[in-house]
């Protein structure tokens, strides 16, 4: 079942024409012909879509709240900020499909009654810009953007903005700020963007992907979107597959389908690389916890694994993680635990904004302690110190960064201790090159 | 490179500035920042204390304004940089892909750390933080292009072809 991808490998389908061969703009046609603003909204919400970018919350309800007052402009801007370490979905997406993005932001721009949207796209894909921006005037020389779109009355101008490299700027307010030409510091909360966003005018920000499905939708119905996948997990999922499998890439998942399946099927991931072993995976992008091979596979209840929100989170943090951005980080036996949490923690530390002391400071800590682990000059009581620091950031921060940065210190400690003791108790050992500790016992080691 | 002594756009950068400028709604042209740094960067190689005082003076904003962004985000560069700038990427999934052997024949190869710039002026290292890039590892950036799936063989073809 795809509904973002199928057509994805169709010479020419970033060309308007190719794309409209292959049904595209078909759910503009229909949402500005024969819809209201609201029934738009109504599909959606029935379709129980939820916010790709990492979040998972409901899309429709997210428009729900945007405040309408009489004479003030509203905006759409679409989070394509993409940076979460292991994710690489969207950026896919845009460079292959341009007009899969656009087509989502004009029906998802008439159902907010926005007439000015915006995507703003991390900076370093500068040549996915410019594919966005040629797709975008040929929207407008087909009159599906601009003044009176398709004779309805409603305008719409699409514009891009490039970002400049900065992670936190996929946050949601941290972006708004950045797009008014702002360092991005994110903004506290209330008030939210859907009341005061950008330039203080009412905003929904959604991430590539939801604003992209939100055509199929309008197509098929809410209905048809929500029949696909496990109780609230509805539609499909790309995942950016990455790390130690025999074939990488974005694929387009059904949710339910198990996490085995998706790791050994030919038909996605096609197993690990020959010879060797799945060790541990990080589910959704870097910040999410990562679990061994035992327990990604199955609950603590003895339960296959599915690729759905609720089965990864299933367990809590004790046993489970989180489905997150989808970004599928896959490591075989030759992963250093301790080297792979240091390039996260270290990642954090360089992309904190510096607002709030707990995550300015804790995530320098984490960098610097793992750092010292890593490289054989770690303390007794530096395991300790480190769950201690990620405790303290955790949940006393502005933004959810600092949450990210404490979750994979917290998560590597809680199911792989005994690589961090090993690097403590052996130095020697741990600062060969390619080094590894092996579990005595481990599915992996075997 | 040296940046120009005098700082001003070619006449279509500056047409595209004010296109860009119209983007937002009156009074907003703050937000043109990003977009013209970027165009600025691309003109004069990095953005030197006089690039962004005439950034400023387009946006009819405070010189400060423009630095406190420019500093904020690491794509500017606010030191001098040679003709290309090879950003690779040093986050997990692109070291699981033995991004860390591949960038260290890169810096054998130029014989400079990262953060330099080789004596001829040719080439600058810097290591960035993942590149959306992961499926594709190890990755590095030159300007807007993407190198993937590098390995050492890769990368000396890379810089040989560059070199020329």
């Amino acid at each position: 079942m795809k509904i973002l991808t199928e057509h994805i490998d169709v010479p020419g389908i970033e060309t308007i024409d190719v794309f409209c061969k292959h049904g595209g703009y078909q759910a503009v046609e229909k949402a500005i012909k024969k819809m209201t603003p609201d029934e738009v909204t109504e599909e959606v919400k029935k379709s129980g879509l939820r916010g790709r970018g990492g979040a998972g919350f409901p899309v429709g309800m997210k428009w729900s709240f945007l405040a309408k007052p009489e004479g003030i402009p509203r905006y759409l801007v679409c989070n394509a900020d993409e940076s979460e370490p292991g994710t690489f979905k969207d950026h896919y997406l845009m460079w292959k499909s341009p007009h899969t993005l656009i087509e989502g932001m004009i029906v998802s721009s008439f159902a907010l009654g926005a007439n000015t949207s915006y995507i703003y796209v991390r900076g370093e894909l500068m040549y996915v810009i410019h594919i966005l921006e040629k797709a975008i005037q040929e929207a407008y020389d087909k009159g599906y953007l601009g003044k009176n779109i398709l004779g309805s009355g409603y305008d719409l101008d699409l514009y891009v903005q490039p970002g400049g490299g900065a992670y936190i700027c996929g946050e949601e307010t941290a972006l708004l700020e950045s797009l008014e030409g702002k360092r991005g510091n994110p903004r506290i909360k209330p008030p939210f963007p859907a009341v005061k966003g950008v330039w203080q005018c009412p905003t929904v920000v959604n991430n590539v992907e939801s604003i992209a499905a939100t055509s199929w939708i309008i197509n098929h119905g809410g209905d048809a979107y929500a029949a696909i996948g496990v109780g609230r997990s509805t539609g499909t999922k790309l995942i950016s597959a990455s790390g130690h499998i025999r074939k990488s890439g974005v694929y387009e998942i059904p949710l339910g389908i198990t996490v085995e399946d998706f790791i050994y099927s030919d038909e996605w991931c096609g197993g690990i690389r020959d010879g060797h072993k799945l060790k541990a995976v990080v589910a959704g992008g870097s910040s999410v916890p990562i679990l061994s091979a035992e327990m990604i596979l199955n609950t603590a209840d003895g339960e296959k694994r599915l690729m759905t929100y609720e089965s990864l989170s299933d367990g809590g943090f004790a046993t489970g993680t989180m489905l997150g951005s989808g970004g599928f980080i896959v490591m075989d036996e030759t992963t250093c635990i301790v080297h792979n949490t240091l390039t996260f923690a270290r990642f954090y530390h360089h992309e904190s904004c510096g607002q709030c002391s707990p995550c300015r400071e804790g995530t320098g800590w984490m960098d610097k302690v793992i750092y010292r682990i890593e490289h054989g000059k770690g303390r007794k009581e530096d395991i300790d110190l480190l769950v201690d620091v990620a405790k303290k950031i955790e949940g006393n921060t502005i933004c959810p960064l600092g949450d990210a940065a404490a979750w994979p210190v917290a998560a590597a400690i809680r199911h792989f201790r005994d690589e961090f003791e090993w690097h403590i108790e052996h130095p020697e050992l741990a600062i060969q090159p390619g080094a590894v500790y092996m579990r005595p016992g481990a599915s992996w080691a075997q | 490179m040296e940046a120009k002594n005098t700082i001003v756009f070619p006449a279509e950068t500056l047409d595209l500035v004010q296109k860009i400028m119209k983007r937002y709604p009156e009074g907003k042209h703050k937000s043109a920042i990003l977009p013209i740094l970027h165009l600025a960067q691309a003109e004069w190689k990095w953005c030197s204390p006089e690039v962004m005082d005439y950034v400023a003076s387009l946006l009819s904003i405070a010189p400060v304004e423009v630095y406190e962004v420019a500093s904020f985000y690491t794509m500017f560069h606010l030191e001098p940089v040679g003709e290309h700038v090879i950003e690779y990427c040093r986050t997990g999934p692109c070291c699981l892909m033995g991004g860390v052997e591949v960038y260290d024949h890169l810096k054998k190869r130029l014989g400079i750390q990262t953060g330099e710039t080789t004596s001829d002026g040719k080439f600058t290292i810097k290591e960035v933080e993942c590149l959306a890039a992961c499926g594709w590892g190890p990755v590095f950036q030159i300007r807007e292009k993407f190198y993937m799936q590098l390995t050492a063989e890769k990368v000396d073809q890379i810089i040989d072809e560059l070199s020329k």
